[in-house]
């Protein structure tokens, strides 16, 4: 199919930016999305001209690297899909799309449709872990953990950090990232000794970042591993108590 | 040269133990006046940073991906292996340790392995308490699972999605040490070449990938954990950007490189579907679990799946190995379906794969227990084919995958090079000609929470008080000349095929020659060919774009320029080494029936290859491989 792509071309994250209209031909409707864009790349190339950056490395949902909105939807057309899995059959050909970067004010764009979630680094190192060094552990079975705990926690921790919640919120807000791992972490009886302290210190640092939620739901909805938006509301229990209880950031 | 394994003497139970009694220690509060690069943020990279940085030592970790929990890593799905034998099902050190020899094919060192085995229970302890949300049974303990035909269920997993959760435990642990201040971390940064200097490594030139700098670092030791070199084959299940340029330019600057040619290419992954195709897709191999694999008995079959009877399909696995079937090893499996195509028996539209039937276990257990166990994966399937795995028998072929060759590192994995350490996919040691299932997330914790943190400390601890070489000495100034000497030529060369469509003929050509079967006529050619090709690249690449600028086809130029160079190595091992042991399989060394047929008495060792220049011969080490604790015997699976 030959299809007309809007693409956001900016140079530098200091340049202003804007869209470009490309058409690509000869894609094959078995192609995923993105390599739809190496095929538009290729034929860049082959003018002389300059390819379009856009990242991704694993191609299979789960490294986090891709990551576009497309038609105004983070991660496209597709539910619970990330754009690396997104596949041509969801378009026809003559179709026009369009492909921006995530806008949020914790990303700012790189060049072109590549952007910097380096914050979401920043939230992980406030308090993003369990403190066990290396050799310090028990048995693994020392610490039973119920099949649906585990499992909750699991749902959690299946977060691949790509920012689309972030992208999709009205108010560029991480509740979503920074929730699901806390949630994780805090319920696990492995993540009690640090709970609140660990709730404070990713909240503060996400708030130095990121833009404040007002539970619009968007980022459940844009998640491409349907991480559920309970997981911001024990955060932010669990936050509430911190700050109670008059636990400092540390 | 000479090399030296540093196997500690004594029974192997009681080496690695002696061992580290015997190494020499660095002093707590000495331990940060040592500065190590680490290279690489996967399980490997990773678990050793978070562990070093415990330690007390000054650790700099280095990746090109814009976060360290992106890693190629991430994505291994199956599981781990530990020897706990929590269902008391027979499993010990010693048959972790015995089954890994054997699945290996009797090519790895005896004593690497053991010690892998005997640290392996320590990581499920570590990941558990990092809050790894391993499955659990409704008691609240630990599940496993059997896995690749293991006898014994030693698997730990966390459903589909193993080598994530193990990835985000060591991520979260190495951030805490940044967040210490015992970790410097910098993303989008490519190691482009390892600086010696008097024979010891000394730091490496990095190319920051948003501005195009060059950068220098300045260490100690340093540490590649920088993963395999199955992208060499174009398309491979590894991620886009993983490559071989850290461990290569180490190479040429004279670190060994160990049986190169021995690669996985296991048989559940996705076929190509068409041109545009830029990786394949893994397909778990828990799937061959319930699956039965079959092809049409005609090669001119041209009915749906559904509509052949019985009588005219081929459950070849079953066939010709009754006692394993479906589950016999991955290279097996995957050179039968290789045989099924060439004998144009093939199936789907372009004649590339082989079907994964689960009609049977549907009718079995029912579509939910299926759902239950293998729901995820026929989702993800659906996803890439558009056909529900329920209704329409699965389409699966081998591609490459994993790369048991890599580094020649000793038993404290230091390479060749005094203070350059190999360890996770970038080494050779554990795996022999052929890795087990669940074993590579293993060995990359292995060496980084539990092997490298104690061996890298003899190697400081006589060298305190040392500086670590001024990034403005002679030996940094050449070699970020070369680096900026080699970006420069790459854009210079303005000429009129793309970095991808290089890459794509070479990667044509290894899978055709150096692919699953192997013959001398066949890898002699590869080597012409992989070298004319070189030449035309060097004169009709078209890399667009600067060099001070976030440049991607620059940075694709210089791993395929690399990948060309370990392309011939693989030939060239490949090709001396007349005789079929896992995965590398010689058409000239066969059985009457077609299996592979060893050769011990002249390649019980391994190959170690040494850089003499491009375009001429590399030299040739080996280090005899010696079993005292397993007996050698041919595998087999009938
Ligand atoms: C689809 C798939 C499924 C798998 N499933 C399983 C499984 O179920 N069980 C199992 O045991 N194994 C599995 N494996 C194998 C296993 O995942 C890998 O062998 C292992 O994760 C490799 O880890 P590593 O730390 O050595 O390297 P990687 O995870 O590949 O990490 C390499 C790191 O090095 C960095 N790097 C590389 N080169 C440079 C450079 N020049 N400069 C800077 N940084 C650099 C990268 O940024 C990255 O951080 C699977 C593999 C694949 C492809
Ligand atoms: S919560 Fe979902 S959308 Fe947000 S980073 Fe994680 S996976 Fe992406
Ligand atoms: S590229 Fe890894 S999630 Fe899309």
């Amino acid at each position: 199919m030959d299809l007309t792509l809007r693409i956001w071309r900016q140079p530098r994250h200091d340049t202003p930016g804007d869209f470009v209209s490309y058409q690509v031909t000869g894609v094959p409707e078995e192609a995923s999305f993105l390599e739809m864009l190496d095929l538009l790349n290729e034929q860049l190339s082959e003018r002389g001209e300059e390819p379009v950056v856009f990242e991704s490395d694993c191609r299979e949902g789960i490294c986090g690297t891709c990551g576009l909105m497309i038609d105004g939807r983070p991660h496209g057309p597709w539910g619970n899909t990330a754009t690396c899995q997104l596949h041509m059959r969801a378009y026809a050909d003559g179709d026009e799309i369009t492909i921006e970067p995530w806008r949020a004010t914790g990303f700012p764009v790189i060049k072109d449709l590549a952007v910097d979630r380096s914050a979401f680094d920043r939230i992980i190192e406030a308090g993003g872990y369990i403190s066990t060094p290396t050799g310090a552990a028990p048995d693994a079975n020392l610490i039973p953990v119920d099949k649906a705990t585990a499992d909750r926690a699991f749902e959690a921790a299946a977060c691949i950090g790509c920012g689309a919640c972030v992208a999709a919120c009205p108010n560029g807000a991480a509740q979503l990232f920074a929730g699901a791992k806390v949630a994780q972490l805090n319920m696990l009886p492995q993540g009690q000794p640090e709970r609140y302290q660990r709730a404070a210190n990713v909240v503060d640092t996400m708030e130095a970042f990121f833009g404040s939620c007002t539970n619009h739901g968007e980022c459940q909805a844009a998640c491409p591993k349907d991480i559920s938006i309970d997981f911001i509301a024990w955060l932010n229990r669990d936050y509430r108590k911190a700050k109670l209880s008059g636990r400092q950031a540390g | 040269m000479q090399l030296d394994a540093k196997v500690p003497e004594g029974p192997i139970e009681e080496k690695w133990d002696h061992h580290r009694f015997n190494l020499r220690l660095v002093n707590p509060n000495n331990k940060r006046r040592f500065r190590i690069l680490v290279v690489g943020s996967g399980l490997a990279g990773a678990s050793a940073a978070a562990t070093l940085g415990e330690l007390g030592y000054q650790v700099t970790v280095l990746t090109y991906h814009d976060s360290p929990r992106r890693a190629h890593s991430i994505a291994a799905q199956g599981g781990i292996n530990a020897a706990k034998n929590y269902r008391n099902d027979g499993d010990s050190v010693h048959r972790l340790f015995h089954d890994t020899v054997k699945g290996g094919d009797y090519r790895s060192r005896e004593a690497n392995v053991y010690r892998l085995a005997q640290v392996s229970n320590e990581i499920i302890d570590q990941a558990t308490a990092q809050g790894v949300p391993f499955a659990r049974e409704y008691g609240g303990l630990l599940d496993n699972r059997s896995f690749g035909g293991a006898q014994v269920s030693r698997t730990f997993y966390a459903r589909g999605q193993t080598g994530q959760q193990l990835l985000l435990g060591a991520y979260q642990a190495m951030m805490r040490q940044v967040h210490a201040g015992t970790v410097d971390l910098h993303n989008r940064v490519e190691v482009l070449d390892v600086v010696v200097h008097d024979g010891r490594a000394r730091g490496v030139i990095a190319r920051d990938l948003l501005t195009g700098e060059v950068l220098r670092y300045s260490a100690h030791a340093v540490v590649l954990a920088t993963g395999g070199y199955s992208n060499a084959f174009f398309l491979s299940t590894n991620a886009k950007m993983c490559n071989a340029t850290a461990i290569w330019r180490a190479h040429r600057k004279g670190a060994l490189m160990a049986n190169p040619c021995f690669t996985q290419i296991p048989p559940t992954c996705l076929p190509q579907s068409d041109e545009t195709q830029s990786k394949l897709t893994l397909m778990s191999e828990s799937l061959r679990n319930d699956g039965r694999v079959w092809v049409p008995q005609s090669h001119d079959e041209d009915r749906h799946p559904g509509d052949i009877p019985e009588a005219d399909r081929d459950y070849y696995l079953e066939r010709m190995y009754p006692a394993f079937g479906n589950l016999v090893p991955r290279d097996i499996a995957s050179r039968a379906a290789k045989r099924m195509i060439d004998e144009n028996r093939g199936v789907g539209p372009l004649k590339n794969g082989v079907y994964l039937d689960f009609a049977d276990a549907i009718q079995r257990l029912g579509a939910d227990r299926v759902a239950e166990r293998y729901g995820n994966l026929f989702e993800i399937y659906e996803r890439i084919t558009g056909e529900a795995p329920y209704k329409v028998p699965m389409r699966i072929y081998p591609a490459p995958h994993y790369t048991m060759g890599g580094l020649w590192v000793d038993y404290n994995l230091e390479t060749t090079i005094p203070s350059l350490y190999a360890i996770g996919e970038a080494n050779f040691s554990d795996h022999g000609a052929n890795r087990l299932g669940a074993s590579a997330l293993m060995q990359g914790l292995a060496d980084g929470y539990f092997v490298l943190p104690y061996t890298i400390g003899d190697g400081l601890a006589p060298r305190l008080g040392e500086e670590p070489l001024p990034t403005d000495h002679e030996a940094f100034e050449e070699a970020a000349a070369q680096v900026r000497g080699r970006v420069e030529g790459l854009l210079s060369v303005n000429g009129s095929r793309t970095v991808d469509w290089f890459h794509r003929q070479l990667g044509r050509i290894l899978w055709d020659y150096c692919g699953m079967s192997r013959n001398q006529p066949g890898l002699e050619k590869a080597i012409t060919e992989i070298k004319a090709l070189r030449e035309e690249f060097y004169s009709d690449v078209n890399v667009t774009g600067s060099s001070d600028d976030y440049n991607q086809a620059l940075e694709k130029a210089g791993r395929v320029q690399d990948f060309f160079e370990l392309g011939e190595l693989m030939c060239r091992d490949a090709l001396y080494r007349e005789e079929s042991c896992g995965g590398h399989f010689r058409e000239e060394h066969q059985t009457d029936d077609g299996e592979a047929l060893r050769d011990d008495e002249r390649f019980a060792h391994v190959a170690a290859w040494g850089w003499r220049g491009l375009g001429e011969e590399p030299s040739l080490t080996v280090e005899p491989l010696e079993y005292e604790n397993v007996t050698i015997a041919t595998r087999s699976y009938k």
